[in-house]
């Protein structure tokens, strides 16, 4: 019981960070229809600005900051740079450009910082808490809050704000949007904004845990994915729950099944539901139009 | 395309493969070109599955890893000569992309790109976990394919790289041969016209399904085939040849290139290699080029680097 506990607590803070990075993905493929392969390069970014400026004597929520708003610009950059002159191109060539961009950015990252692993200091201290018979990093309290806040803050602001249901909108139906007076393109900026900044965000958040090196945004972005499927792709709640439920189904294998085989749980989940139940447990079933 | 351009095509790539070796300052020279070609034949395997019937895979090295440590353990666990190996590895991906290509079809753009990339991780992942078999990440040799002394016993003294390259060659002009018969068969036009409208194929009675799947066995086996010639090239494998950076390399290079032609596929497949080559000196940069070049070509140049080229050359020229 208690080593079930101890799976469940650490299956609930990586689930928290895959959770926020499908979360990513799923307003980019709602604003855009893109399936953005560099996600988990976001979350590289977050965690190593982070580094990068902490250890320049920047004070860590600054640092932090800093990270976050660097990758929202990198993020708008890729829309404008990328995807937007690509805009109407199959998918083949936007799934090229997006992995394309993860490579990019992982080269740039690699040249300018390095290749090492890097940590960042737990924000409040590393006593662990035991509850329920397990012992808790407060770190993973920062992860899962954090996670919770960003639902809750996104929430409100596709629901309560003008601009947040403008971008509902968008991804609606972008040609009645743009009738009824929206700015697309100003919903695209901001919807690669946001989705850069979260998964930064993310990235602050975990490194203390999980440490970050310029490779670590692949296989994140794959995971999130995975989750995003499981979720039903394009629907927030379902990237909440989805990411969750895989951060547990890794954490039950490794401590059950096998340690080695803790990476393949996200591929087999993204088959059996593409096999099972494509639409995911949120999403809509969709008719194609002939 | 037309059937004469495409021969024309094979012709224009049999002439510069022999004359390319007179150009040639060192023996180094064979072992790129070898490498270029063996890529290439695994290229035109996914030219048959993107460009004819515009289906998506990006697992396809795992098909690549079936085959390179089919030739690395039947040697030495059934006995079987090297050459017999790469059809055992070739048979395993056959049955293996007929398993998964029926319910992994039906999918479509994303959703097949990612379930066909689930399927390259997991063997990928497979292969570096099981180290009593397959040595784990730190790879494995591969025992020699043995033709070598025997074209020496017959008079003919080739080096190492003379030898793969005529080799390799020979295998890719074979592979494009086939590729090219296929395009004007009834199975490529079937193949050619799901990729127009899966609906209007359907309506004029071609079964979908059947076709796509026969894409994706095709194609498989041009990766497997790759992955074994690989192998045995190097004489050494490591689970990095199943990975997913080597399924997006193999797209990369046929989409680069043009998914409508044959040659397109091997000139994609020979930029790709050739660039990591090339940017040894500037080993630190080679991911950042690597990642731009991609954006660029497929922005600037949609169609691939041959055809766009080819269609602004004309365009001006006429």
């Amino acid at each position: 019981m208690d080593a079930l506990m101890q799976f469940v607590f650490s299956g609930l803070t990586v689930g928290a960070v895959y959770a926020l990075v499908a979360l990513g993905f799923t307003i980019i493929y709602n604003a855009s229809d893109v399936v953005n392969f560099a996600q988990g390069e976001f979350v590289m970014l977050g965690g190593m600005i982070t580094v990068f400026a902490f250890d320049a004597g920047l004070p860590l929520p600054l640092a932090a900051l800093l990270a976050i708003v660097a990758t929202a610009a990198i993020g708008v950059a890729l829309n404008k740079f990328a995807i937007e002159p690509a805009r109407g191109a199959p998918v083949v060539s936007l799934i090229i450009i997006t992995i394309g961009a993860s490579i990019l950015i992982r080269g740039a990252t690699q040249v300018l910082f390095d290749k090492q692993l890097h940590r960042l200091p737990a924000f409040s201290g590393d006593d662990p808490i035991h509850l329920l018979g397990a012992t808790l990093l407060p770190q993973s309290l920062w992860v899962i809050g954090g996670a919770i806040a960003i639902f809750i803050a996104l929430w409100l602001f596709f629901t309560r704000t003008l601009l947040g249901k403008a971008v509902l909108a968008t991804a609606n139906n972008r040609l009645a949007a743009q009738l009824v007076g929206i700015n697309t393109g100003f919903v695209m900026t901001l919807s690669f904004a946001l989705s850069a900044a979260i998964g930064a965000l993310a990235g602050v958040l975990v490194t203390p845990i999980t440490l970050v090196s310029y490779d670590v945004g692949v296989g994140l972005a794959l995971k999130g994915f995975a989750a995003a499927m499981l979720g039903g792709m394009g629907n927030p709640k379902g990237a909440l729950v989805g990411g969750l439920l895989l951060g547990l189904f890794e954490a039950l294998t490794a401590g059950y099944i096998s340690s080695q085989y803790k990476e393949a749980v996200a591929f087999v989940v993204i088959l059996a539901v593409l096999f099972v139940m494509p639409q995911g447990l949120f999403g809509q079933k969709t008719t194609e139009r002939v | 395309m037309t059937l004469k351009n495409n021969w024309v095509q094979l012709a224009i790539l049999a002439v510069i493969i022999v004359i390319l070796p007179t150009f040639f300052p060192s023996g180094y020279y064979y072992r790129v070109g070898a490498l270029v070609f063996v890529n290439a034949l695994s290229v035109v395997g996914l030219v048959i599955l993107i460009g004819y019937a515009g289906q998506i895979s990006l697992g396809h090295a795992g098909f690549a890893g079936i085959g390179a440590y089919a030739c690395a353990l039947a040697p030495v666990h059934l006995g079987i000569p090297p050459v017999l190996a790469i059809l055992l590895g070739a048979a395993i991906s056959a049955v293996l992309a007929l398993l998964i290509g029926r319910p992994i079809l039906r999918l479509k753009g994303y959703y097949l790109g990612v379930a066909t990339l689930g399927f390259g991780i997991l063997v990928s992942m497979v292969l570096s976990n099981e180290r009593g078999l397959t040595g784990g990440p730190d790879g494995m040799s591969v025992p020699s394919l043995g033709l070598r002394p025997l074209l020496r016993d017959m008079g003919l003294r080739l080096s190492g790289g003379e030898f793969w390259y005529i080799f390799n060659a020979a295998a890719l002009l074979i592979g494009i041969w086939i590729a090219i018969n296929l395009y004007q068969s009834a199975t490529g036009r079937a193949m050619r016209a799901l990729h127009g409208s899966e609906t209007a194929a359907q309506t004029v009675g071609i079964d979908v399904a059947r076709f796509k799947l026969q894409a994706f066995i095709i194609s498989a086996v041009y990766a497997s085939v790759g992955g074994s010639l690989l192998a045995l090239q190097n004489g050494f494998i490591t689970p990095d040849v199943a990975g997913f950076m080597h399924s997006v390399e193999m797209v990369t290079m046929a989409v680069l290139g043009g998914v409508g032609s044959v040659l397109g596929a091997t000139f994609g497949a020979a930029v790709l290699t050739l660039l990591p080559q090339i940017l040894t000196v500037f080993h630190e940069y080679e991911h950042l080029v690597l990642g731009l070049v991609m954006i660029l070509v497929m922005i600037f140049l949609p169609l691939g680097l041959l055809p766009s080229l080819a269609a602004r050359i004309r365009w001006r020229g006429v």
